[in-house]
């Protein structure tokens, strides 16, 4: 019951076990004070004697609110449980008697669940009669088909899961499969559905009172009274208010309740383990199109991306391999200014075409020069609008382009990414695309202004391989074609090699090596991207031999490690490296590596 | 095009049920309902007319035939109170619940979505706003209409002067109903937009379109609230189909006169070729509210009506 020790579920509860309580004893203290009747005492106003005054006949408002309690909430709960029983009995139905009459007797719920449930109990109403005891059966009948799609949604879940299948192969009867196995597992849902669901009974009871189709005189529930206030509310507004205010508190108190313990069964929270390491700048080579000086990511205490430091000259295109949770992605976010709250950027520069970055608006620049080409191509474009009509936006945003003049723009450029027929295309909606359709439509929207640089994170990793193959190429030629910069974000070594002039190796948050793409195989220092390396299998690789993997996992974020993040993993670790964070040091070559076993590396690669 | 073959099967097969369960209702139910409705103390001979008028001593399949042979002609029967035929009462009645209903649903829908929308930027931006905002409408949207309906007769017709108390009588009459109807929804409907929008927010095509570097407010409103709104429309479905319950109790409680107060006083009176007519009318609207949502849906958003198979 740790759900209900949160506030909202301690006031819940606490409303509640009131709410059942007065109904209880209240007409045990006050039933005669309710029911005696003062023919000189009519309508009147709150006095000591009676807090909320007198009805028509003189009797005590308040008295009669408390005792109605008890047939208000007693009924409400009589037309729950009539709910709940005949949901359970339609909701398992179709599990009992097989498929052909439960697909019946789900059609049936289906369309019922679709009337309110007002209209169904006035239906219902009709048949049972007016007073208590119809608009209990109506009621009750009225939120059964509600409750009979719950516990058939429930049931169709649980159902799936193994051990009722291997209770099913071990010739286990359906009813004790679904007395023994199915209703104890989806138990708490239905409680918690069912507390809300009396809720909604009360508010429905109190409506057909008001209504004159439930209570009958001379007994009297909290719609019943209200419908007798209504009469005098000019004169007597309190009669009203204080049935109303009633029906709302008991309401809530089930609604509550119900919504707190649900939202317990949800609720996850995990201990946050503290830590962390913020990284030292690094040195940076000088020149280039874009610079970026210590740039950090941090989301609360956690901090993945710690001190990136890189350039990429004009036209160059530079790689950023690493593992997953590296902080690749998050750098080539950091860079793009799409970083959103709660995650913070703090960086000392990060300057692209001469501006900077880090204060102002750089809208303009940023949506004609930069573009962004994101892993997911199913699930980057807007699936409600046209794919050209998300192209041409870009022109209408920032170019000021007409209607049409963008429209023409975005077919030219969807036929540029090489997308056949174009002029059609571009009236789909992007699920009419293909994966590496739409990953080329994605790239033909990052070119229709004049990109200086293309960001592209992973943009292959969710196509098949011959798709990726394609756009690589178109990659290429469109960089070509508008001479722009690419930074290439990816998690495989082998593709960076092939599309990049220089890689960036990522580790933990840190660049730990920066080296021409040539240098790759064979010459890098850092004993990360030479294990990297090794782990890609090539045609001589022998296949009767284990694939090479890197041991270990990469460091929790949360909890780094005081030296290099890398050398519990890393085979040539010393003392020194579990002690001392290695800083990145730039090389004769301009190369940078941050590995306390780099100069003896060199060293020994010149001898 | 097999969304539509779909979903016409499904109309068809509701409104089967519907009108077959307006026809049993009166033969399940306990007793003879021409002595139910002409009370304890009426002669045998006229309660034979009745029934004989009525058709009640037909066989049930005949009777059930006749039924759907009239209904088709638009013929609901003779009202057992007042003797005119139910589709006149009806069709006097129909146009004014009509309205409320359309008028506090387009009042919802206008208080709803900027509202889910402040709601949903403020989550992200100021937690205590939004979390008193939210509380709010949490409690808000739990009052039940004819509560709310009672809260604003207090405060607007007897407190403050400014609106009639019951009836329709110009513009100012249309107010307390129409907020009494509207507000819930529109608090509920705020809430889920609210939601919906966070959610959708997360989603990599916003990314893109902060990467077009759109102005805030057109991610927001062009690539964000469509989205949003058509699971939105699901719901508003709901509520709508719900708002139509609704007026049931607001035209009793405001003596507005549509066929809320019919069906009340026909259930009372025990004149059951007029419940009989009315309940059909108002599951009618309910599955016409959810064919038009579900239209909406798929044109908003096709890829909901291939989900759906």
């Amino acid at each position: 019951m740790a759900y209900l020790k949160r506030p909202l579920g301690i006031s819940a509860a606490v409303l509640l076990v009131l709410v059942l309580g007065l109904a209880l004893v209240a007409p045990l203290l006050w039933q005669e004070r309710a029911d005696a009747v003062h023919p000189n005492e009519i309508l009147l106003g709150p006095s000591s004697a009676h807090p909320v005054g007198t009805d028509l006949l003189g009797r005590d408002i308040l008295a009669r609110v408390l005792v109605a309690t008890r047939l208000s909430v007693g009924l409400a709960l009589l037309a729950t449980a009539i709910g709940v029983g005949v949901g359970l009995l339609l909701g398992t139905a179709p599990t009992l008697l097989g498929r052909r009459v439960g697909r019946w007797i789900t059609a049936v719920i289906n369309i019922a669940v679709a009337f309110p449930t007002l209209l169904l109990a006035l239906f219902f109403a009709v048949i049972f009669g007016v007073g208590a005891k119809g608009a209990v059966l109506a009621i009750g009948f009225a939120t059964a088909p509600a409750f009979a799609r719950l516990t058939q949604t429930l049931a169709a879940t649980i159902s799936g899961r193994d051990f009722i299948a291997a209770a099913r192969v071990a010739g286990v009867g359906r009813m004790r499969i679904l007395l023994r196995h199915v209703l104890p597992n989806i138990a708490e849902p239905l409680v918690v559905s069912a507390t809300m669901a009396a809720g909604s009974a009360l508010l429905a009871f109190a409506s057909l009172s008001f209504l004159g189709l439930g209570v009958q005189a001379p007994g009297y529930d909290w719609g019943r009274l209200l419908g007798e206030g209504l009469a005098q509310i000019y004169i007597h507004p309190a009669g009203a208010l204080a049935a109303g205010v009633a029906v709302i508190v008991a309401a809530m108190a089930f609604n509550l309740t119900g919504e707190a313990v649900a939202r317990g069964l949800v609720m996850i929270n995990p201990d946050k383990p503290r830590s962390a390491l913020v990284g030292k700048a690094e040195p940076l080579p000088g020149g280039g199109l874009l610079h970026v000086e210590n740039l950090r990511v941090s989301y609360g205490d956690v901090t993945p991306v710690r001190g990136v430091s890189l350039t990429v000259g004009a036209g160059e295109a530079v790689g950023i391999v690493g593992e997953s949770g590296s902080g690749k992605s998050l750098t080539a976010l950091a860079i793009a200014q799409l970083i959103e709250s709660p995650g913070r950027v703090d960086a000392d520069r990060i300057e692209f075409l001469g501006e900077d970055l880090r204060h102002g608006d750089h809208r303009k620049l940023l949506g004609t020069s930069l573009a962004m080409v994101f892993q997911d191509p199913m699930t980057s474009l807007n699936p409600t609008h046209k794919v050209g009509r998300q192209l041409a936006e870009v022109a209408r945003e920032h170019q000021g382009a007409t209607r049409r003049a963008a429209w023409r723009r975005a077919v030219d450029r969807l036929a540029a990414v090489r997308i056949p027929d174009a002029e059609r295309r571009a009236r789909q909606l992007p699920h009419e695309f293909s994966g590496g359709m739409r990953q080329r439509a994605m790239i033909g929207m990052g070119v229709m202004a004049s990109p200086r640089l293309i960001i592209a994170d992973e943009p292959t990793t969710a196509l098949d391989v011959t798709v990726q193959r394609r756009v690589l190429e178109l990659l290429a030629d469109v960089r070509a074609a508008e001479g722009a910069a690419l930074l290439f974000i990816s998690h495989d070594v082998t593709v960076v090699g092939q599309v990049c002039d220089r890689v960036l190796v990522m580790y933990a948050g840190r660049v730990v090596e920066d080296l021409p793409t040539a240098s790759l195989a064979g010459g890098a220092l850092h004993p990360y991207t030479q294990a990297l390396v090794s782990a890609v299998p090539s045609m001589t690789t022998d296949r009767d031999r284990p694939l090479a993997v890197i041991p270990g996992r990469p460091p929790d974020p949360h909890a780094l490690p005081a030296g290099c993040a890398y050398a519990p993993r890393c085979p040539l670790a010393t003392e020194r490296c579990l002690d001392e964070d290695p800083t990145l040091t730039v090389h004769d070559d301009g190369r940078r590596v941050a590995c306390w076993h780099a100069e003896a590396h060199l060293e020994g690669a010149a001898s | 095009m097999r969304f539509g073959v779909r979903r016409t099967g499904r109309l068809v097969l509701s409104v089967w049920v519907l009108v077959t369960a307006a026809f049993l209702m009166i033969h399940v139910l306990p007793g003879d309902p021409v002595r139910a409705s002409l009370g304890p103390t009426a002669p045998l001979s006229l309660i034979e007319q009745r029934r004989a008028a009525m058709g009640l001593d037909d066989p049930l399949w005949l009777q059930y035939v006749h039924y759907l042979g009239h209904l088709v002609t638009g013929d609901l029967g003779v009202s057992m109170t007042s003797g005119l035929p139910v589709d006149e009462v009806i069709s006097s009645r129909l146009g004014s619940t009509v309205e409320m209903a359309l008028l506090a649903f387009a009042v919802a829908v206008l208080i709803s979505v900027p509202l889910g929308t402040i709601m949903a930027v403020l989550a992200r931006s100021n937690k205590n706003r939004d979390w008193a905002l939210t509380s709010a409408g949490v409690v808000v949207a739990t009052i039940p209409e004819f509560l709310m309906a009672v809260g604003l007769v207090f405060v607007f017709s007897v407190q403050l002067g400014w609106t009639p108390v019951a009836g329709r009588s110009g513009p100012s009459s249309y107010i307390l109903p129409v907020l009494a109807l509207a507000i819930g929804p529109a608090f509920m409907l705020a809430r889920i937009i609210r939601v919906e929008l966070l959610s959708v927010l997360q989603a990599d095509y916003i990314r893109t379109a902060r990467a077009k570097r759109l102005r805030p407010a057109a991610v927001y409103l062009r690539h964000a609230l469509p989205n949003a709104l058509t699971a939105t429309l699901t719901v508003g479905g709901l509520l709508l189909g719900a708002l139509v319950a609704g007026t049931v109790l607001i035209e009793n409680i405001f003596a507005w006169p549509g066929l809320g107060g019919t069906i009340v006083q026909s259930i009372l009176a025990k004149d059951y070729p007029t419940v009989q007519g009315v309940v059909l009318v108002y599951g009618a609207g309910v599955l016409l509210i959810n064919l038009v949502v579900d239209v909406a849906l798929a044109v908003l958003d096709p890829r909901s009506a291939i989900r759906e198979s």
